[in-house]
């Protein structure tokens, strides 16, 4: 079913209620195989449920319905300068296990927000949750709500808004959605230093990030991945880590400079202009350098890993002890991409369990990204709960959503 | 203001459950004296008291989940207290509830630079965090202004902003991990140290929810460095209108200033008289705007900001020239609710957020109603982000003047709503907003945020009476309905 306006979307939901239907939510479908694989008698697509509905670049707010394509959405920021500030990554590439660059795009807002997602900037500015101001939706049992608004600072009521952002439309089907824009920087800059080791790496980005720079992101590509960059100066270097400075250019221009001296003691530090900075983090938020190509192989498995900066590199070393791994790091350590080999002889399920338990350790929380149907079924793809967490998860689907009709089992078993 | 009937059983058996308090926090733990209740009767919103029923002060998170395990066996209920500091009731005891107070956990318990973050128990106050680290460069963005009293855990309730939060974020932006004691007694943990963890982001439901979902005790929080430096900027106005669309201006320019703050006529007097800071008397609006960050940044935005003020014919313009007069400043903003404490006997301060475009409108709505309620208002305004603070001048020993005050609060809010913004920008519904949420919300929105209270809390027993005008019960909010005549639409494209 593509229903074109709120009410078709109640009608659907409230025939799927009636018929006790399990309905699989899409936008433009672009992120279908992220998550467990849904249990759906019948699709419904809010592609035609679209259009940005206001825009007032002076109150930095958006309302758009959930179908507009990001492109969309871009393309008018941009004609104001502003953008999204969460920078929301397009996973086009390690979804479909794309071998060429050419099968990404087409991402709608609304799937952003079911999946919360978010780029490079997330240490600066958030996620797509921290950005969402209102919600409209319609929940499982058939009834339109609404929640939040259009002004930033809102303590009416629950922030339902949160709720359904990164929820992968297992609680409500969104109909219109209200979030923060915010001006784009006028220029950037990415300090580059080739050569270091991941615990080395892990250093340079703790000093930069502690330290009064302003630094709006921070990775760091080993040897091999930063090969793969498109940008020759990331290619040609042995190992990069790279800090993102944004901002006025006089500012970014003094920035760059105080932190290449800061940082001079990890060794030759180089600089990237605007334009090959823009290219450069659009890598690092896709997950270019893992795969694109793929870096272990087309039947690679990829796992986004956030945890705490400090324990990255003791995650990817207890992982890499016992798997045939590829791993960049962004967020300053916070966030790990890691690749695995297929292996034959191991299952799937041996594998999340090494994942996991080099998490567990520190704390963090390790999402299977890229996987088989089949793999994605029976491992856990989100972080597995403890279980007075996995109660109050389960208690909260049963409430949105009581005949389980929603994206059911997207998230979890039953959820 | 109608709160739910007391439940006489439930005070009846007061000697009982005040043993059965003793048993899990033995010593002075529980407060059953009438006098030593006395200091629990209210919250910052004083114009409501309430003596709770007993009082009970635990030091661990298992004597939490004991006592609120406990209650729910008991059909008791539960008001969970920080500091008391709540603008808007959310603290207030009821008659058959035991207030669980939260002051005895006030220590840090992790400063972590490498993750930079900062682990605390909930009692501890906002300002004590950023003191903890100040040392090292750091500090805690978000800054309510009663931060040298309200607790962290308080704050989670509240998502408490602050005049920093047009940039910084509220602190639902500066959280990064939470431990929560459900009613029943189970203790979760959401978040960490890192950000990005997957699930239900019940951590951002839990921000701002009035502690009707669950008990904070343990909050982590992200640390910033400190800004390199920061100015303001002091620009006086002839028109409310001129100070509006200088704001914006400053934000179509693409610059989000650390602060911009507007005050009206009344407030810069008050606040001139009291702390002396400068400000331009004969100006009709007094706009502060702070710019922080590195010192490069700062300067070339000084001149952008002196610009636009410019441009937007500012009658007078000021930049700080050190830090003691950035302070000064600020000094005469943050005396503001003081400062209107001294030209009137009593005051009730207002807390609606409107789209920043409608100010000029909205301020000439609050003059004309200030005329028909015959009661004087100062505007005090978070200018950035569209926070209004009318105070509402009113004298309490004036028989019905409270009533008339709290009237013309909820037709200011009722006018915010109007042009597209919401009752509360920071200060909680609490009890003081609760009857207006139908104002903003129809009865399937709210019945669907309680469905997520029924979620955390079924028997309602987590602080009742707030938030919501009307409490439905959990099974009846339960059942599915399915609606008639909605069957096939065979017009619905399908593929």
């Amino acid at each position: 079913m593509t229903p074109g306006t709120p009410e078709e979307v109640l009608d659907a939901v409230a025939e799927a209620l009636a018929e006790g239907t399990p309905l699989e939510i899409l936008g433009a479908g672009t992120k279908r195989n992220y998550g467990r694989p849904a249990e759906a008698g019948r699709r419904l697509s809010l592609s035609r449920l679209a259009g940005i509905t206001l825009y007032e670049p002076n109150e930095l707010v958006m309302t758009a319905r959930p179908g507009t394509p990001l492109a969309e959405i871009e393309a008018n920021l941009d004609r104001n300068g502003q953008q999204l500030a969460f920078e929301p990554a397009d996973y086009g590439a390690v979804l479909k296990g794309a071998e060429d660059r050419d099968k990404t795009g087409g991402a709608t807002i609304g799937g952003i927000f079911a999946c919360n997602l978010s780029g490079p900037r997330r240490i600066a500015a958030g996620a797509a949750r921290d950005h969402i101001l209102g919600v409209k939706a319609v929940s499982g049992r058939a009834e339109a709500f609404k929640s939040g608004g259009r002004v930033v600072k809102n303590v009416t009521g629950y922030d339902m808004s949160k709720l359904l952002t990164g929820s992968f439309g297992t609680l409500a089907v969104m109909t219109e959605v209200t979030f923060k824009v915010l001006p784009a920087p006028d220029d950037s800059r990415t300090v580059v230093i080739p050569g270091l080791d991941d615990r080395a790496a892990l250093d340079a980005m703790t000093k930069a990030l502690t330290g009064p720079w302003e630094v709006t992101a921070a990775a760091h590509l080993p040897k091999p991945l930063a090969q793969r960059s498109w940008v020759a100066r990331i290619a040609g270097a042995n190992a990069a880590t790279i800090l993102r400075l944004e901002g006025p250019a006089p500012s970014v221009a003094a920035r760059a400079k105080g932190l290449g001296e800061g940082l001079a003691g990890f060794g030759t530090v180089g600089e990237l202009a605007h334009a090959d900075t823009r290219a450069l983090w659009r890598e690092i938020r896709d997950v270019h350098p893992l795969v694109s190509p793929s870096a272990l192989g087309p039947g690679c498995e990829v796992w986004r890993i956030a945890a705490p900066p400090s324990e990255a590199t003791a995650i990817t070393g207890r992982i890499a002890g016992n798997l045939r791994t590829q791993a960049f790091y962004d967020w300053g350590g916070g966030l790990i991409w890691l690749a695995i080999g297929a292996l034959d002889d191991m299952a799937a399920t041996k594998r999340a369990a090494i994942v996991r338990a080099a998490i567990g350790e520190a704390g963090g929380h390790g999402t299977l990204i890229r996987a088989d149907a089949e793999t994605r079924r029976t491992v856990p793809v989100f972080q597995p709960e403890p279980e007075a967490l996995a109660g109050l998860t389960r208690r909260v689907k049963e409430n949105f959503d009581p005949k389980g009709i929603l994206n059911a089992g997207r998230m979890y078993a039953g959820v | 203001m109608k709160m739910p009937k007391p439940d006489a059983g439930v005070i009846a058996r007061r000697k009982q459950i005040v043993g059965a308090l003793r048993d899990i926090v033995p010593g002075e733990g529980v407060i059953e004296e009438v006098d030593e209740l006395r200091a629990y009767e209210c919250d910052g919103l004083t114009a409501y008291r309430e003596l709770p029923l007993i009082v009970v002060l635990p030091r661990t998170v298992e004597q939490v989940s004991r006592v609120l395990a406990y209650c729910l066996a008991n059909d008791i209920k539960v008001v969970p207290r920080g500091a008391g500091t709540s603008l808007s009731g959310g603290a207030l005891p009821l008659a058959d509830a035991v207030t669980l107070g939260l002051g005895k956990f006030n220590r840090i318990l992790d400063i972590d630079y490498d993750n930079r973050c900062v682990v605390a128990q909930t009692g501890v106050t906002n300002l004590a965090i950023t003191e903890a680290v100040e040392h090292k460069g750091f500090y805690y963005a978000p800054d309510p202004s009663s931060q040298i009293a309200c607790t962290i855990g308080g704050n989670v309730a509240e998502n408490s902003g602050g005049v920093h939060c047009l940039k910084y974020g509220l602190t639902a932006n500066n959280l990064l991990g939470l431990q929560v004691v459900l009613m029943d007694g189970q203790v979760i943990r959401l978040g960490g140290k890192h950000v990005g963890a997957d699930g239900y982001d019940l951590m951002g439901v839990l921000t701002g929810s009035e502690g009707l979902l669950g008990v904070i005790t343990e909050v982590t929080v992200r640390i910033l460095t400190k800004p390199e430096t920061a100015r303001a900027f002091l620009l006086g106005f002839a028109t409310t209108e001129a100070a509006a669309h200088c704001v914006a201006d400053i934000i179509s320019a693409g610059i989000i200033p650390g602060g911009m703050e507007m005050m009206d006529r009344l407030a810069i007097h008050a606040a001139e008289d009291f702390v002396h800071a400068g400000y331009p008397r004969d100006a009709e609006a007094l706009l502060i705007v702070e710019l922080d960050g590195h010192e490069a940044e700062v300067d070339y935005l000084i001149g952008r900001v002196r610009r636009i003020a410019e441009d937007n014919g500012a009658a007078s313009v000021r930049i700080s020239a050190d830090e003691d007069e950035r302070l000064l400043f600020w000094a005469g903003r943050k005396a503001a609710f003081p400062a209107i404490g001294r030209i009137s006997p009593d005051y009730y301060c207002m807390d609606g957020t409107i789209p920043r475009g409608r100010l000029p409108e909205v301020l000439t709505g609050i003059a004309e109603l200030s005329k028909r309620f015959g009661l004087r208002v100062a505007n005090v305004f978070h200018a950035g982000d569209g926070n209004l603070h009318p105070l509402i001048l009113y004298d309490a020993n004036i028989p019905g003047e409270l009533e008339k005050a709290e009237e013309f609060g909820a037709e200011i809010l009722k006018l915010c709503v109007k042009v597209g913004g919401v009752l509360t920008g920071e200060h909680g519904v609490g009890v003081e907003k609760r009857d207006l949420m139908g104002v903003m919300f129809n009865e399937d929105d709210l019945k669907h945020q309680q469905r997520l209270k029924c979620a955390f809390d079924p028997k309602s027993l987590l602080n009742p009476g707030k938030m919501f005008p009307i409490l439905h019960r959990c099974a009846e909010l339960g059942r599915v309905h399915i609606h008639r005549g909605r069957t096939r639409h065979p017009d619905l494209p399908r593929f």
